[in-house]
């Protein structure tokens, strides 16, 4: 059925049709409308059977979510930016433990400073925690996505992270298909635990693991990983069949067919750049985009299947691997490996600095003739940048950083580029 | 072999004997038929303090659930010697996941079992349980939340007063005085410093939660009888439970019960029950002991009794003694007065 919604409230339905037994919310921007949502439909009794807990952080609600899906029930949260910092520790421990929890991660910025706004600095810190994690592009595919996500979590017994931009997608009202029950029902099965704590039948979970065992524990980890790189396509593709439209998968390629430049994104950013990529084909330039839908595991061979024909690569990314550049470059490179071609990484809209199509126009021109620097900071202030290092040369107590240029911009507000 | 009833005696105190009573109020560690939670052939040392409470406590558990009890446990001492991969001593469903998220874990578990009750095994009951560190210091906010929203689980404290399994550093339920490997014995000051720490059972009441209870390994059937009463209800319970360490004490393993009976009867650590925040019932001590006696004993006081005994700092410590004994009201009143 077609609905003008938010994207949070379309999750929260699209959530709420997966029939969760547990859901342990806290509130932080920009996910908080998901599990509001979430906790009103408990309390009002159209989800039900569920227990809706109000827990005292992000650790308490990873940590809640690992105890009641380690006792069968199938278990959801959200959480964003600190959030997911806060509870890193026990992210990495749901994993290890095995247990297969959907969370939200409405991608916001990480502090210091503290900026609420989108980029997706947040998952990616968390890239090597052990979780799946799928990149929603629209708020269709986000709802989409949390439905294949339970039927690909208890599968392989994993959990995973569905990550969709915060406001730009979390915030935005626009249109969507809601599924029925009745097809949420049809296609993802009743939860079958793998490992369960049932006095029927004792077991010890998280026990301790010394050389011994350790590798071959980790190991069999990725090996899980791996599987998804065959079940998603085929949960796609059997979504398709229920639902009637394409959704999830691992990339999605757009007018890369005889692309000479190739793009790679990631989340809402890919709809500016298509734009962007349909205008500059109309004046006859060889340019399309990868998006990447499933960021763990990596889908090294598809991403390199989608590239090889390339004569250049640019990665558009919303995040930052301090001191080296980027993290979805690094593994975007990693899939090319031994090819000859152009690489580019550009970071862009860290924090909620806005992406636009202007912007982009001048920056994919620029890697045409290959004249972008490798590393690159789309719409970066150089002033504002000199400024401050200049001061940091002249005063040994130059001040906090963040302070001083907010007082050298005079306002602190969106700028318009 | 014929059925030999098993015998339970403990001498030097004013408890009577296991055989004497009638058989359905002998403890549960007194019959053949106790659960054996944990089971024998764990790793922890000569004398734990911690592996005793534990074992009562949680047989004590299954008996009133009916073996029917999930537990989680925190990171510590507990967790490693009871589950060296691929050996574990537990018989009922465990698990563990953090140093300080086991509240949390054990709310979840409750969560499940609230759901799935409607249709499958109302009865099964969760048990959290970690050692004063895992409580006191980094579960301590999800333990609050746990208490706070009154969830269903009976959360265990293992007191023995330092983070024995990391090599005995200071938690904040290490007492004054007291060396640790990060309160040296050296210094103005030797030792733990005065005027730090938390009661942990202080603030749970202060949460006004069903239940409290303190108790000792020295009082076993005291800490069964609490489990029982514990389990009985319903919501957020709370049992922190006194378990001397030899290791991080320095104290003779076969002194552990000893030494347990000592803190009790000094006054350093009140035995008590409260309900919705109020205190409702005191193990009493006939006759107080000065708390010397229950210093000397441990090497993590030795540089109280060196050449130049530390007199001022234990008459701080009775000072502290005497304050419980007067605010928890633990003196039993004399005959005759």
């Amino acid at each position: 059925m077609l609905k003008q919604t938010e994207g949070s409230r379309a999750v929260a339905e699209a959530v709420a049709m997966c029939r969760p037994e547990v859901i342990c919310a806290y509130p932080i921007s920009p996910q908080t409308h998901i599990v509001e949502a979430l906790g009103e439909m408990v309390k009002d009794g159209t989800l039900s059977p569920c227990e809706f807990i109000n827990v005292e952080s992000e650790f308490a609600a990873m940590s809640v979510a690992i105890g009641s899906s380690a006792a069968g029930a199938r278990s959801y949260t959200a959480t964003a930016s600190q959030g997911l910092l806060f509870m890193a520790e026990a992210v990495y421990n749901a994993s290890g433990l095995g247990l297969p929890i959907v969370m939200t991660v409405a991608n916001r910025a990480i502090g210091a400073p503290i900026n609420i706004w989108n980029d997706h600095s947040d998952a990616l810190s968390q890239r090597d925690s052990g979780w799946l994690q799928l990149f929603a592009e629209t708020n269709q595919e986000a709802l989409d996505l949390h439905i294949q996500a339970f039927r690909l979590a208890e599968e392989l017994s994993l959990p995973v992270m569905v990550c969709m931009d915060g406001f730009i997608l979390t915030h935005a009202y626009e249109r969507v298909d809601m599924p029925t029950q009745a097809q949420v029902d049809a296609y993802l099965p009743k939860y079958v635990p793998r490992q369960m704590l049932d006095p029927g039948e004792p077991v010890s979970i998280g026990a301790m693991v010394g050389p011994e065992a350790f590798m071959e524990v980790r190991y069999l980890a990725h090996a899980k990983q791996m599987e998804a790189l065959e079940l998603i396509p085929s949960y796609a593709a059997e979504f398709k069949s229920v639902f009637g439209r394409d959704s999830g998968g691992l990339t999605h390629t757009y007018r890369t067919e005889d692309a000479e430049t190739i793009i790679v994104a990631m989340g809402s950013v890919l709809g500016t750049i298509k734009d962007v990529i349909d205008e500059m084909r109309e004046e006859g330039h060889k340019i399309g985009v990868l998006g990447i839908t499933l960021f763990r595991p990596f889908p090294l061979a598809r991403v390199r299947e989608s590239l090889q024909g390339a004569k250049r690569v640019v990665v558009l990314e919303k995040s930052m691997a301090v001191g080296l550049g980027g993290i979805l470059s690094t593994n975007v490179r990693m899939a090319l490996s031994g090819l000859h071609m152009h690489g580019y990484t550009v970071i862009a809209g860290l924090g909620g600095r806005a992406i636009t199509k202007k912007s982009l126009h001048g920056l994919f021109r620029q890697a045409e003739q290959d004249a972008l620097e490798p590393l690159t900071f789309l719409d970066l202030d150089w002033n504002m940048v000199n400024k401050q290092l200049e001061r940091e040369k002249a005063h040994r107590r130059s001040g906090p950083v963040a302070e001083n240029l907010l007082r050298d911009v005079g306002v602190v507000a969106a700028r318009n580029y | 072999m014929s059925f030999q009833p098993v015998k339970f005696y403990q001498t030097g105190t004013f408890t009577v004997g296991n055989r004497l009573l009638p058989p359905e109020e002998r403890s549960v560690q007194a019959s053949t038929k106790r659960f054996n939670s944990i089971n024998s052939g764990h790793r922890a040392c000569q004398g734990c303090g911690e592996a005793l409470g534990a074992r009562y406590a949680i047989d004590a558990a299954m008996e009133a659930a009916d073996g029917q009890v999930i537990a989680a446990n925190a990171t510590g001492c507990l967790e490693v010697f009871s589950t060296p991969y691929p050996e574990t001593s537990w018989q009922i469903p465990w698990i563990h996941s953090l140093f300080g998220n086991t509240a949390a874990v054990a709310t979840g578990i409750a969560a499940a079992l609230k759901v799935k009750g409607l249709t499958q095994n109302p009865k099964t009951r969760v048990v959290a349980q970690g050692g004063d560190g895992g409580t006191t210091d980094i579960g301590f906010g999800c333990l609050s939340g746990m208490f706070e929203r009154n969830d269903d689980v009976l959360y265990i404290c293992y007191d023995n007063g330092g983070y024995m399994n990391t090599g005995v550093q200071r938690s904040s339920a290490t007492p004054p005085a007291a060396r640790t490997a990060t309160t040296m014995a050296v210094g103005l000051e030797p030792g733990n410093v005065f005027g730090q720490g938390k009661f942990l059972p202080a603030i749970a009441m202060a949460h006004n939660i069903p239940y409290v209870a303190t108790a000792t390994v020295a009082d076993l059937r005291d800490l069964e009888a609490k489990v029982t009463r514990a389990m009985e209800l319903r919501g957020a319970r709370y049992i922190h439970i006194l378990v001397p360490c030899p290791l991080g004490w320095g104290t003779a393993s076969h002194d552990t019960i000893k030494m347990a009976r000592l803190a009790k009867e000094t006054g350093i650590f009140p035995v008590f029950e409260a309900e919705y925040g109020e205190v409702k019932a005191v193990l009493a001590i006939r006759r107080p002991l000065p708390v010397e006696d229950y210093l000397r004993p441990q090497k993590r006081y030795a540089h109280l009794f060196g050449k130049t005994p530390a007199v001022e700092t234990i008459a701080h410590i009775q000072a502290l003694a005497d304050k419980n004994i007067r605010k928890y009201g633990l003196q039993a009143r004399k005959e005759g007065h």
